[in-house]
């Protein structure tokens, strides 16, 4: 399984990432997500801080994990820190795989843990009052139904 | 031990990044909490809830109840916001 795991301010291009994941040909399917700054009421800016060297540990472990789980060719998980405008992107998260089950399966299932385990914070920005994104308590429920 | 601080505690505490050396008898994460909360104001009011607050040692998450040793690096944040 090729991991491929980056931390990063910049933007990264989709397109370029799927290829990278396809271009030996092992995979007939590549499941992938990405989220985005959503615009809620005045958010002028995200502001994302991570912990550098455990977040890059952490994925590998949830990587890992899913790796275990399902027959994977590969996995590519991008995230940006830094300001980032609504509609920017914040994440991306591709699964390649034989079939599209387990692409769709484990890409699903590395974004739960992602959103639970890996050590990133969020702070908003509305008008020039910043304050911390709390945890969301969903995001728990929705990791731990892989738990079985 | 090298402890590390994230988001608002690392701004309620004024550093990201502080080397301790605990008194004797600090055992655990929980330990090392009580002790921190009597450094500073700082200090106490960002360890004032406990149930805000989650750690890592050596960058594995890690429990109240883990163990911590001299040499450990021990994270100290809020529960994570990412993706």
């Amino acid at each position: 399984m090729k991991t491929r795991i980056r931390i990063q301010p910049e933007e990264f291009d989709m397109n370029a990432e799927i290829a990278a994941l396809t271009e030996s040909g092992d995979a007939g399917a590549v499941a992938s997500f990405t989220g985005h700054v959503r615009k809620e009421g005045d958010l002028s800016t995200l502001t994302l801080e991570h912990y550098p060297h455990m977040t890059e540990a952490e994925i590998e472990r949830l990587v890992r994990q899913a790796g275990s789980r399902w027959p994977l060719t590969g996995v590519t998980v991008i995230h940006r820190i830094g300001s980032l405008p609504p509609g920017a992107r914040i994440v991306l998260v591709a699964v390649a795989s034989e079939h599209r089950q387990a692409a769709f399966q484990a890409c699903e299932f590395l974004m739960d843990f992602l959103k639970t385990h890996a050590p990133f914070w969020k702070e908003e920005d509305r008008g020039g009052k910043k304050h911390w994104v709390e945890h969301h308590a969903g995001d728990d429920d929705a990791a731990r139904r892989w738990k079985k | 031990m090298t402890l590390l601080y994230f988001a608002w505690l690392r701004q309620k505490i004024g550093k990201s990044m502080e080397e301790i050396t605990p008194p004797p008898g600090i055992a655990t994460v929980k330990d090392l909490i009580a002790h921190l909360q009597t450094l500073s104001p700082a200090h106490a009011e960002a360890f004032a809830d406990h149930s805000r607050i989650r750690a890592a040692v050596n960058q594995h998450h890690a429990g109240l109840d883990a163990k911590i040793a001299a040499g450990d690096e021990i994270a100290f944040f809020p529960p994570v916001t990412g993706g």
